[in-house]
């Protein structure tokens, strides 16, 4: 799978997949999207990134190990459920605020936190297994 | 009762749990005289109940408790009369006297502390069980002492006799709980009362039920098994693998009590029936031969008071059954003998064994000199043993021959075994209170002398109170004796027997034991000889039955999980499928609740040839020859089932199984290009035609159900619900997406918790073979530099 | 339209079963993936099936206006979809180290947790 062509295109075509990948999650709350889609687009960017130029890369593009990238997004999901018990509603009640960015008004929820915990794992624990197999090849 | 003393008596009652877990503490700094503070536990709750004695005596019942669960109706309550205060009492007053006798007889032991640990555990259960008023409350102490007897009999684990005794002692008593529990469940259903005390005055309905025998022969498997009535009594023997003091305490004092307990309790209720007068006699009698005639086998010392308690046991279960006043009297006051000389007489054979090294009474003579004050409490233990006067079993022996002699086949045929059976045990009690301490000196593997103050404080205290509630006998009776038998009978009874013997029938008959029991004692080594030589005869006994029952189960637990699970996953997989297509099409055709023929119309024609697509993909999997053609295929209908989503308003599910299934083709494809392996397999043409009816039966199954389900009218209240709050409560346009990360935010909490593990176990299944060979790499390394 | 569905989702359970019931474990690796579509697919059929209006509400309302497929089911079978994927690839790389480690893919062959002709469990105490 090494070739030329590939090798050169993988890490713009990456960078454009998990460009895209954020897009989907950030969208994902009034348009089709979601933390789910997003993370998989993502794996399936670094798996790519990791078929053309080898695992090793991938790793130190990575700089965390997948596996606690996806811890960490399994703690903030859990964390931004937490938020609500300062409001003194159950766990994981959505809370919201809109604060102004230059003018423009931008919805900022814990969902959106919970959806970027999700985004997270499924980023992490994919990409975690596709390096593993794909790391194998080696020995 | 008020509040206050209410939450006293709760704290008595859990003192003695605050205790075990005190006690490894207090063994740690303190060693064995952590024993002096430690009974100060059990002599406060003797104290506490002893408080109760002008009130219970006077006929008023103690009784309090807190809700414990109100949803289930289960409270802990207790209920104190005449019967549970002498319980309570000879718990924790023998309580006190062991907790001090085991800090001398495992004085320097490195596991004193665990032992006074299972000691108070038990001690607190024993407590609770004698005083619980709610089923609930009973069964759960009554449990909780056949736990803590295991735990003391197997305390020294490592023997293997040690081990088979705790589980044959375990087993015996937790599924006699089962049968009590089951029994209680009756009583429940018969009655619709939840608790002893309502119980006692409500007798007559139990009995006239059609229920009584069923809860009866249910209470009766509990009770027997706990008081090792014969055949079950072949576990108490075998417990003194234990320390002495368990002995002395639990196996001779208390525990084993329980079950004469429950019977005495429930005597105004399901006695004076033709069951329970049949039942309890018979089988009562048959113990008391059966541990009296087997006691003369032993030469252990503790054996033979071992069997001697079976006989005892039997013997007060015979009274209770009786079915009048005076055996209930006869039977209370032996009970109150048999605590006092028993534990006396345990408490004595360890001191023996400690201090001599022996406790075989062939190997014992002449140690008296050495130990005065333990002669002198044994002694006075074996008089009240054989019911000499002025001794408190004195009374209780006279007291049953006043029972039995009340003329008729049957009393007399019990007031036979009676006879037997108490000479039998005279001569057992002199055999162990006096033989070893008399003529001429043996040697011994230590040299006797006397023991140290904690050992012999308890069996001096109990034998001479053996010898001061029978010289006092009024006040005894008074505060002790006919409360309880009161409480037993069910009605006003007043005991009034004392020492000073006075002429008639009883006198004559306890001459005839007391000439008898002279005889057997000289004998006893003949009759040994000869109990070994018919038992040996014998050759079995519910002893080995109980390891038979043990490796038969084994055996067949063996075969069973043998046949069940042969280890080869296409029987497993075929089995499941046949019961998922019988699940799923017999109860369909059997309530003819079969689908409507449905119409196939309406599908245009782009969406038959999706379908068309998915269902090709599907026949190229199944016939593959290559591992590329099966990935593919594979591909093929996932990416028609992608497609079908997005045809049908699901664009989030189409992106997504987009991904997925171009990650499946991916790790696929990783994995199975260095496997080598074959997609397509051979089956025998028969097993092909087995394999294909059972997934179309499978799949038809499926459609079928699938087909009838859509024909039902549909319920959109759930997806009106969100559609319609999505925006508003949610913020959020995109309704799938609220569902997942708001509406049902914890499933999907939960859902990436899963995908997390998964990649978890996935690294490490891989890791443990990289890992694997990361060593032998090393290994081979360092073979090179030698 | 659902019926057509239905019948597809019972020839998706029987090719999969078919292919579970095989000896050889990458067959049944291929029915499990398979399974989850069918089941994934019975989950839809059974919300009922809407034509190509995605449960979306549009700018400016509060509700959807029109008709729109059951956002329910599609909620269910995405989280589905993700877990079932991480199971096929434990289950992949289960298979796959069992190779390894077995030297065959034939589920007879592998027997280390139940053993042929396992011995009785001692009978002491």
């Amino acid at each position: 799978m090494q070739t030329l062509i590939f090798r050169t295109v993988a890490p713009y075509l990456t960078s454009l997949m998990v460009l895209f990948s954020v897009f989907v999650l950030l969208r994902g709350h009034n348009e089709p999207g979601g933390g789910f889609i997003g993370g998989l687009i993502a794996a399936s960017a670094f798996a790519i990134y990791a078929i053309a130029c080898g695992v090793e890369p991938v790793r130190r593009a990575l700089y965390f190990h997948p596996l606690a990238i996806s811890g960490s997004g399994l703690m903030i999901s859990a964390l931004s459920g937490l938020i609500s018990l300062f409001f003194g509603v159950p766990f994981l009640t959505g809370q919201w605020t809109v604060i102004h960015v230059l003018g423009v008004p931008v919805d900022i929820s814990t969902v959106l936190f919970f959806d970027i915990g999700v985004y997270l794992v499924v980023v992490g624990s994919i990409t975690s297994i596709a390096l593993g197999l794909e790391e194998r090849e080696h020995d | 009762m008020a509040a206050d003393g209410q939450w006293l008596t709760f704290l008595v009652l859990i003192l003695p749990f605050l205790a075990a877990v005190a006690a490894p503490v207090a063994t740690r700094s303190l060693g064995h005289n952590a024993a002096w503070p430690l009974a100060a536990f059990p002599a406060f709750a003797f104290y506490h109940f002893a408080g109760f004695l002008p009130a219970v005596s006077g006929g008023v019942a103690v009784s309090g408790g807190y809700s414990w669960i109100p949803s289930l109706d289960a409270d802990f309550s207790w209920y104190i009369d005449g019967l549970s205060l002498t319980f309570a009492l000879l718990i924790s007053g023998i309580g006190t006297l062991i907790v001090l006798y085991t800090g001398g007889y495992l004085k320097g032991h490195p596991q004193l502390g665990r032992f006074f640990s299972f000691i108070f555990l038990f001690m607190g259960a024993m407590q609770g069980l004698v005083v619980a008023d709610s089923f609930l409350t009973l069964f759960v102490f009554w449990e909780l002492t056949s736990i803590a007897s295991f735990l003391l009999i197997g305390f020294d684990h490592k023997r293997e006799a040690a081990r088979r005794a705790a589980l044959q002692a375990l087993i015996v008593t937790a599924a006699g709980g089962l049968s009590l529990l089951a029994g209680l469940i009756v009583i429940r259903q018969a009655t619709g009362l939840n608790s002893l005390s309502e119980l006692l005055s409500a007798g007559a309905v139990l009995r006239e039920s059609p229920l009584y025998l069923a809860a009866l022969l249910l209470v009766l498997g509990g009770a027997f098994t706990k008081s090792a009535q014969f055949p079950f009594h072949s576990w108490l023997p075998n417990a003194m693998e234990a320390p002495t003091p368990v002995s002395a305490y639990l196996h001779s004092a208390t525990m084993v009590k329980a079950g004469v307990y429950l019977l005495m309790r429930l005597n105004p209720v399901m006695g004076d029936t033709g069951p329970w007068e049949t039942l309890l006699p018979i089988v009562g009698a048959a113990t008391l031969l059966t541990g009296a005639l087997l006691a003369v086998r032993q030469t252990d010392l503790k054996l033979m008071l071992a069997y001697s308690t079976v006989a005892s046991l039997g013997l007060l279960v015979m009274l209770t059954g009786f079915g009048s006043e005076i055996a209930v009297e006869a039977a209370v006051l032996y009970l109150v003998a048999h605590s006092m000389f028993k534990g006396a007489l345990f408490m004595v054979t360890g001191i023996i064994d400690q201090e001599t090294g022996a406790r075989d009474v062939t190997r014992l003579s002449g140690i008296g000199r050495a130990m005065p004050i333990t002669f002198a409490a044994a002694l006075l233990a074996a008089l009240s043993m054989g019911g000499l006067p002025p001794l408190f079993g004195f009374l209780a022996k006279e007291e049953i021959y006043a029972a039995l002699t009340i003329g008729g086949v049957w009393p007399f045929v019990l007031l036979l075994v009676a006879i037997a059976g108490n000479a039998l045990m005279f001569a057992i009690g002199f055999a162990v209170g006096l033989r070893p301490f008399i003529g001429a000196a043996a040697d011994t593997p230590r040299t006797p002398h006397e023991g140290h103050v904690l050992l012999w404080l308890g069996p001096v205290v109990l034998a001479a109170s053996g010898l001061l509630t029978a010289l006092f006998s009024g006040v005894s009776h008074a505060l002790l004796s006919s409360p309880m038998a009161t409480a037993v009978a069910g009605e006003p009874l007043d005991i009034s027997i004392s020492v000073i013997p006075h002429p008639g029938l009883p006198l004559l008959l306890s001459i005839v034991t007391i000439a008898l029991g002279v005889v057997f004692y000289l004998g006893l080594d003949r009759g040994r000889a000869m109990m070994k030589a018919m038992l040996e005869a014998i050759g079995w006994g519910p002893d080995r039955g109980f390891d038979q029952l043990v490796r038969g189960t084994i055996r067949l637990s063996a075969a069973v999980t043998g046949f069940v699970q042969n280890g080869r996953l296409e029987v497993y997989m075929s089995v499941t499928f046949i019961v998922l297509a019988a699940a799923l099409l017999v109860p369909m055709i059997g309530f003819a609740e079969l689908p409507q023929m449905p119409s196939f119309e309406g599908m245009r024609i782009y969406e038959a040839g999706v379908l068309a697509v998915a269902l090709v993909g599907l026949g190229a999997v199944l016939y593959a020859r290559s591992r590329l053609a099966a990935i593919a295929s594979l591909g093929i209908q996932g990416f028609a089932v992608a497609v079908l989503f997005m045809l049908f308003g699901a664009a989030d599910l189409s992106f997504t199984q987009f991904m997925v299934e171009t990650l499946t083709v991916v790790i696929l494809a990783l994995v199975m290009t260095r496997l080598k392996l074959s997609p397509a397999d051979r089956r025998p043409s028969r097993r092909r035609v087995f394999d294909v009816s059972v997934a179309s039966l499978c799949g038809l199954g499926l459609a079928l159900i699938l087909l009838r389900v859509v024909q039902m009218p549909f319920d959109p209240a759930l997806s009106t619900f969100f559609a319609e709050n999505a925006r508003v409560i949610a913020h959020g346009r995109n309704i799938v997406n609220v569902i997942i990360v708001d509406f049902r935010g914890l499933d999907t909490l939960g859902e990436i918790a899963v995908v997390m593990i998964a990649g978890l176990a996935i690294l490490a299944l891989i890791r443990v073979r990289a890992g694997k060979m990361a060593t032998r790499k090393a290994e081979e390394a360092l073979t090179c530099r030698r | 339209m659902e019926a057509n569905l239905a019948i597809t989702v019972g020839i998706f359970y029987a090719v999969s079963i078919y292919l579970m019931l095989s000896k050889h474990i990458i067959r049944i690796l291929l029915g499990v993936a398979i399974f989850s579509n069918g089941v994934n697919l019975t989950l839809f059929t059974a919300g009922r099936i809407t034509r190509e209006v995605p449960p979306i509400i549009p700018v400016g309302l509060d509700m959807p206006d029109v008709l729109t497929a059951n956002p329910l089911p599609q909620a269910l079978i995405l989280t589905a979809i993700v877990i079932s994927f991480s199971l096929f690839a434990f289950l992949l790389v289960l298979a796959f180290r069992s190779y390894q480690e077995l030297g065959t893919d034939n589920t007879e062959g592998m027997r280390i947790a139940e053993p042929e002709g396992e011995e009785l469990p001692p009978l002491g105490y």
